[in-house]
């Protein structure tokens, strides 16, 4: 193979690259023809052979690779290193520590300092894919001057290499707006560029970096206007093209809707255009809709919905309702449009109207109700569930209005068992709707669907439902109308748009598979790995400081991340009973009821609802599970409240975030434990960071090592409106059943509310659980400590306590650790002490406290218990609580 | 001589090898972040007809998928460009009715697997005239050979046409004899040295006899009318494609009369963007032979005139399974020049069983399975306006259809750039000789859709 003929040469290393693999040693006799290639005079020979030596994935032939590769690497020729570049990336592929052990990366690291342009492209696309795998390694180390060799580069580098560039350089974060406006300048030319990649990389670098621009600046308000062409001409390229541009401009259009408000007509759909970019078009002109343009957009939309391609159409239609909703002055011509095309007859149009007339009923409530007959007179050809759901709440809601309505529901529920789940519950609904309107003569109506849903049904939603409705109504009607017939929220502008902080998040992803999804990679991208959550710089101006806030003070245990991933399956087998908060809107039940402890949400409350019922009792089919109501807490919880603020209790820890508005799909939860006279609680503080309204919060824990449990259900008595926080004190008990985690203090917690339910653990300072009454008496503690083994001792070095003996002793001692004997041994104090956990076990101390080298103490921590697991954290609280 | 076994292999085909065969997947674990994994190219029937890997073999299996979307579409424009896999996600792009499908394995930006797809078939066309099944079949292997430079371990590597010729030569009818004479292949024996230099579109050492140089302005109008004959949007997508023909390293110089028109524009790498923003003139030194310079937008309605109109009256009658067609082009505003190669292209109701019409001047069809109506008009004459007009019949039992049918327009215009736009000057530095110059216009309708 050691030929001259260069297309034979290219011909034997393509073979050898498929090749080599499966003939290994032959393979290897390869390799002095490469180490001999890179020495050639002709540097495109060099490259060729850097190249091929690059795609041999065979781990003997590696090594020997490495020294012609590390000549290649500094070559004179610039094309030779670009090869080269590649080279190490390829070579980190196969074997990692061999190119982390042979500091290639930082020659890698060098090349980006490289006079030449597109070795400088290659060395940052060859580091950001090898950063994928690493993503702890701090590869890309950007700062200004590496930032500036970038940008140098990016404008004489191919098309493909600006993309590497662009998107590197969207993972820096500029240090005041001034330097992030001078890399803003100097990326704006790459939005003329004829490749599309690039210009929508450019513009992931402009909208990220346009965060940290004050807006008042005229610079932000040019760069808006900058923007606006190059998104609108990424629309005329091919139609693969137009689709990613398209998803990603639904993002901006999100984030910020001004740069592109004025330019509707560009979404405009044309007959011929490919259904996935229709749907998309579609889209974004609701997003754009306005008062200024909504005549138009309906014009356009009418059109739309008289096209032949069914799913555009139903689009189309839904669109309309969702105009309707989002400008209030184009409710009424939305309205009359879409019974125009209720008119059309054609079976899915109606349908599809009918869903969003339903909608619109829920925006305008009391307004077109005239339109109420001609949906009616369509009820017959709806075939679609969620077409005759809608129908029937539509029916149920102005049940006083329509005469017939008990006709037309009970025509329904003749196939009730045919019907779909969706249908069957509405129907349940609205004919209690109906029934507490027109209670007279719809008696018979209501029995009949509450026993198909409670006796003849297998579905345990629709039953339970039944339940509900039958004792609400046996047992308070006037409760039942309250519940039942509540004033609804109105429904928001825009249900569909994209959480804040996911937004935010997936801004950062500009031009990548997450933004066609619209989730962040770590949602999808295969085993997650080597995904970091990006977020959006913050704004900070140059002559601000720009000192990171410190997170938590140290030595707060509160403040790590607890590093326990909760199993799913043991917290989801304790957790199941969440799910059964019922889907009724209203006020929560337990207005009625005080309800402490019970594990169950909604247990008692029912039982004493069915009390003394006049309205014929349910059958004995009654689930099982609806045990007495445990009140023991109920006394704890008066004691908490009134020694609230009146006596200092134990250390409190500030609060954590526990649970980030991005896990959980924009609820925050941040907290700590206290222990006061007695009783703890776990101090919740709740944020709603979503669009949308909270409600129907409850709280429940895995099983723990203590016992911990909720003494009350989750008390947020006002839905939580977006952007509000409320503070929320949670008793808590330790009768809860006990299973031994790991660490010890790890605690699993669910919440749930409207949305979903989530998952979060944390650790809790042991000293919440010691004890009032954990002064040993003085023999028994000589008795106990000679008892327990030595080997069950642990002892701890706690340094530079602040404190002396006897503040140290008391101190200890409003959080229930008890000093028992104090000596004093060759001018050091000696404390013993004592303390007991909520579940009996004692724990014995023996403290030396030492002057240590300035003001300050040393202590030395002796701690005897039978169960020595503990001693780690009861040392962990004596540091706390010493130290805060 | 190139060993036949070595042919066999840039087709892809896999060699049976006595001692060991099965390509093994490599023992320790990959982690493969490579931006291209694999392409196939599938035809309309859903045949894989070339593979290509640029690392390990996917398994074609993983086409199941796209053939899963590809039944589900209706046609097969309406195949979603993104379809995620377990393991891979597939990117495709569907042109000359051929899927090319690129299989990715992470997080990769889309539109530039998308570009890189485009360019592929951009490539092939500039091969061999056309990019279509049987021509990349018979040219399989300058088609691998083609494929192996575009990309190293999914690295875009030589997509510039300018290099990628010099490095593997486009075949052509005589070469192709010489190579079965002679067995040589067209692999080039020289290395491309345009890589090398800081205009790496440009090849080096370039010689001709007749120095030419040609620019054409081609501008599309986009546009949607509604019934009443009134403009809901109308923009223009202009391009200046060039054909450059020079000896050595011409710097040309390129100014227009009224450049404040192009406000929107994408550059080809080789113009000097600061020259622009400064001066409003194009600077740039060419790559040789066919590229496109600029292409811009002008999407501001005042400026878009729209050359011609339709009159139609298209109608059910309530009670009869016949209806009354007519329709008349006419021209508007065409600043004096003739409209040509006019057509018009109608996707009628589905209930439409056949239509009896005649056409004033030129050639009409109808497919009564497809429901497409086609009249080939020809050039419009202002003194005598083209007329369609005659009756169609609905199917029996069929419901009179709520809509309309779209129109949809096709026509040229010569020697008209409809936006106004036009060269002043063209000026050539750093060669001597004088070269021919010459600049042409043309319009043609891009989407244009009336309603009717």
């Amino acid at each position: 193979m050691q030929t001259d003929n260069l297309e034979l040469k290219k011909l034997v290393y393509l073979y050898l690259m498929n090749y080599a693999k499966s003939q290994p040693d032959m393979a290897i006799m390869a390799v002095n023809t490469f180490v001999k290639d890179c020495e050639d005079p002709n540097p495109l020979i060099r490259a060729l052979a850097v190249r091929t030596m690059g795609c041999i994935r065979v781990d003997k032939i590696t090594e020997y690779l490495c020294e012609p590769l590390r000549k290649c690497l500094k070559d004179e020729d610039p094309y030779v290193r670009k090869t080269a570049a590649v080279c190490v990336a390829k070579l980190h592929d196969i074997n990692a520590q061999l190119v982390e052990d042979q500091g290639f990366l930082d020659t890698l690291k060098d090349l980006i300092s490289d006079s030449n342009p597109m070795v400088v492209a290659n060395a940052v696309a060859a580091l950001s894919e090898i950063a994928e795998s690493h993503p702890s390694s701090n590869l890309l180390d950007l700062n200004p001057q590496s930032i500036n060799k970038l940008l140098t580069a990016l404008n004489e580098c191919t098309e493909w290499g600006q993309i590497f560039i662009l998107d590197c350089l969207a993972n820096y974060t500029p240090k005041d707006d001034r330097e992030a406006q001078s890399i803003c300048e100097r990326v704006t030319p790459r939005l003329s560029h004829a490749n599309s990649a690039v210009v929508l990389s450019a513009v992931k670098v402009l909208m990220k970096f346009m965060e940290m621009l004050s807006k008042d600046l005229d610079y932000y308000g040019t760069l808006l206007k900058k923007l606006a062409p190059p998104l609108v001409t990424l629309l005329s390229a091919e139609p693969e093209l137009q689709y990613v541009a398209l998803r990603n401009i639904n993002l901006i259009v999100q984030k910020r809707p001004e740069i592109l408000k004025h330019e509707m007509k560009v979404f405009f759909v044309k007959y011929n255009d490919p259904i996935y970019v229709k749907l998309e078009k579609l889209d974004i002109m609701i997003r754009l809709a306005s008062q200024a343009n909504i005549a138009q957009v309906l014009a356009e939309l009418k059109e739309y919905a008289t096209e032949v391609d069914v799913d555009f159409v139903r689009k189309a239609v839904r669109a309309i309702g969702r105009c309707a909703i989002k400008v209030e002055q184009s409710a009424e011509r939305c309205v009359s449009t879409l019974l125009d095309l209720i008119q059309t007859k054609v079976n899915y149009v109606v349908q599809e109207a009918i869903v969003v007339i339903k909608d619109i009923f829920r925006k305008y409530p009391n307004k077109y109700e005239s339109v109420i007959a001609t949906l009616c007179e369509n009820l017959d050809s709806l075939d679609e569930p969620e077409a005759r759901a809608a129908m029937i709440w539509i029916v149920g809601e102005y049940a006083e209005r329509i005469d017939n309505a008990d006709e037309l529901l009970e025509s329904f529920l003749e196939g009730f068992h045919d019907e779909s789940t969706q249908v069957q519950l509405q129907l349940l609904t609205a004919i209690v709707k109906l029934f507490l309107k027109k209670p007279t003569e719809t008696q018979e109506l209501v029995q009949q669907v509450l026993s198909l849903a409670t006796q003849d049904s297998d579905n345990p939603d629709l039953r339970d439902r039944g339940y509900i409705y039958w004792r609400l109504l046996s047992t308070d009607p006037v409760a039942a109308k309250e519940v039942v017939l509540a004033e609804k929220p109105l429904i928001s502008e825009e249900t569909d748009l994209i959480e804040p902080t996911l937004l935010d998040e997936l801004i950062c992803y500009i031009g990548t598979l997450a933004s066609v999804y619209h989730k962040p990679p770590s949602a999808f991208v295969e085993g997650g790995r080597g995904v970091v959550h990006k977020s959006l710089p913050p704004r900070t101006a140059s002559n601000e400081s720009t000192e990171s806030p410190e997170t938590a003070p140290a030595g707060a245990p509160m403040g790590e991340q607890p590093d326990v991933i909760p199993t799913q399956g043991d917290l989801l087998g304790d957790l199941l009973n969440l799910d059964l908060g019922p889907p009724v809107s209203g006020p929560p039940l337990s207005t009625s009821s005080v309800q402490i402890g019970a594990v169950d949400l909604l247990g008692g409350g029912l039982d004493s609802l069915i009390g003394d019922s006049n309205f014929g009792a349910p059958p004995a089919a009654a689930p099982a599970r609806l045990g007495a109501p445990i009140s023991s807490g109920l006394s704890d919880l008066f004691d908490l409240t009134s020694g609230v603020g009146t006596l200092s209790g134990s250390y409190v820890a500030p609060k954590a975030v526990w649970l980030p508005a991005m896990k959980a799909k924009g609820l925050e939860i941040s907290g700590t434990f206290t222990r006061q006279v007695g009783s703890i609680s776990m101090d919740l503080q709740l944020t709603n960071k979503a669009l949308q309204v909270m409600t129907d919060f409850a709280i429940q824990f895995n099983r723990n090592s203590f016992g911990l449990a909720p003494a009350a259900p989750l008390q947020v008595h006002a839905p939580l409106s977006p952007n509000q926080t409320v503070e929320i004190s949670l008793p808590l008990n330790t009768v809860g059943s006990v299973m031994k985690m790991d660490p010890l203090n790890n605690l699993q917690v669910a919440v749930k509310n409207n949305i979903d339910i989530f998952y979060f653990s944390t650790l809790y300072p042991l000293h919440i659980l010691f004890v009032e009454d954990g002064k040993m008496d003085r023999q028994m503690f000589l008795a106990t400590w000679k008892d327990i083994p030595n080997e069950n001792e642990a002892q701890f070095q706690i340094r530079d306590c602040p404190l002396n003996a006897e503040a140290v002793s008391s101190r200890l001692q409003s959080s229930n650790i008890f000093t028992i004997a104090k000596r004093n041994v060759e001018g050091q104090d000696m404390l013993y002490q004592s303390l007991k956990l909520t579940n009996g076990i004692w724990v014995l101390a023996e403290l030396r406290i030492q002057p240590g080298n300035t003001s300050f103490m040393d202590l030395e921590l002796s701690l005897k218990c039978r169960a020595p697991e503990v001693s780690q954290h009861v040392y962990q609280a004596y540091e706390t609580v010493l130290k805060n | 001589m190139v060993p036949c076994a070595l042919l066999a292999l840039l087709r892809g085909e896999v060699l049976v090898n006595p001692g060991a065969f099965r390509l093994e997947r490599p023992s320790f674990p990959l982690v493969v972040s490579t931006m291209i994994h694999s392409l196939f190219l599938i035809n309309s029937s859903g045949d894989i007809f070339l593979e290509k890997h640029w690392k390990s073999v996917v398994s074609r299996s993983v086409c199941d998928y796209f053939f899963e979307a590809q039944e589900r579409a209706t046609e097969a424009e309406n195949v979603p460009p993104v379809i995620p896999t377990p393991h891979h996600y597939l990117l495709s792009v569907y042109r000359h009715k051929i899927f090319f499908v690129a299989v990715i394995q992470t997080e990769v930006p889309p539109l530039f697997v998308i570009e890189f797809l485009h360019r592929v078939v951009d490539t092939f066309q500039d091969y061999f005239g056309v990019c279509s099944e049987p021509v990349i079949k018979d040219n399989v292997v300058v088609v691998y050979e083609v494929l192996e430079e575009m990309l190293d371990n999914g690295f875009p590597l030589a997509t510039e046409s300018n290099i990628l010729k010099e490095l593997i030569k486009p075949p052509t009818i005589l070469r192709t004899v010489v190579n079965t004479i002679t067995g040589s292949t067209n692999v080039g024996d020289q290395l491309p040295t345009g890589q090398l230099s800081v205009v790496p579109w440009r090849r080096t050492g370039v010689k001709y006899t007749n120095n030419e140089a040609y620019f054409d302005v081609i501008e599309e109008i986009d546009a949607i009318i509604d019934k009443s004959g009134s403009t809901i949007t109308a923009e223009i997508q202009g391009v200046i494609d060039a054909c450059v023909k020079l000896t050595g390293m011409p710097d040309l110089t390129l100014s227009f009369m009224n450049p404040r028109l192009l406000d929107d524009v994408s550059f080809h790498p080789c113009v000097r963007f600061k020259r622009w923003e400064s001066e409003r003139t194009l600077s740039f030194i060419p790559p040789d032979g066919n590229f496109r310079l600029l292409s811009y937008h002008v999407s501001a309605q005042n400026l878009v005139a729209i050359p011609v109109y339709v009159k139609h009256n298209i109608s059910f009658r309530d009670s009869s399974s016949l209806g009354r067609f007519e329709i008349t082009v006419g021209p508007k505003q065409t600043m004096g020049k003739t409209v040509e190669g006019v057509i018009v292209l109608s996707q009628m109701h589905r209930g439409v069983l056949n239509m009896s019409l005649t056409p004033s001047q030129g050639t009409h069809t109808f497919d009564p399975v497809t429901k497409m109506l086609s009249w080939d008009v020809g050039k419009i004459n202002p003194q005598k306006l083209p007329s369609l007009k005659g009756t169609m019949s609905l199917q029996a039992g069929a419901s009179k259809p709520d809509e309309n049918p779209t129109v949809n327009l096709q026509f040229k215009i010569q020697q008209l750039a409809i936006s106004g736009l036009k060269v002043n000057r063209l000026d050539m530095y750093g060669e001597k000789y004088k070269p021919f110059k010459g600049i042409k216009y043309m319009t043609k309708a891009g989407k244009f859709q009336v309603r009717t």
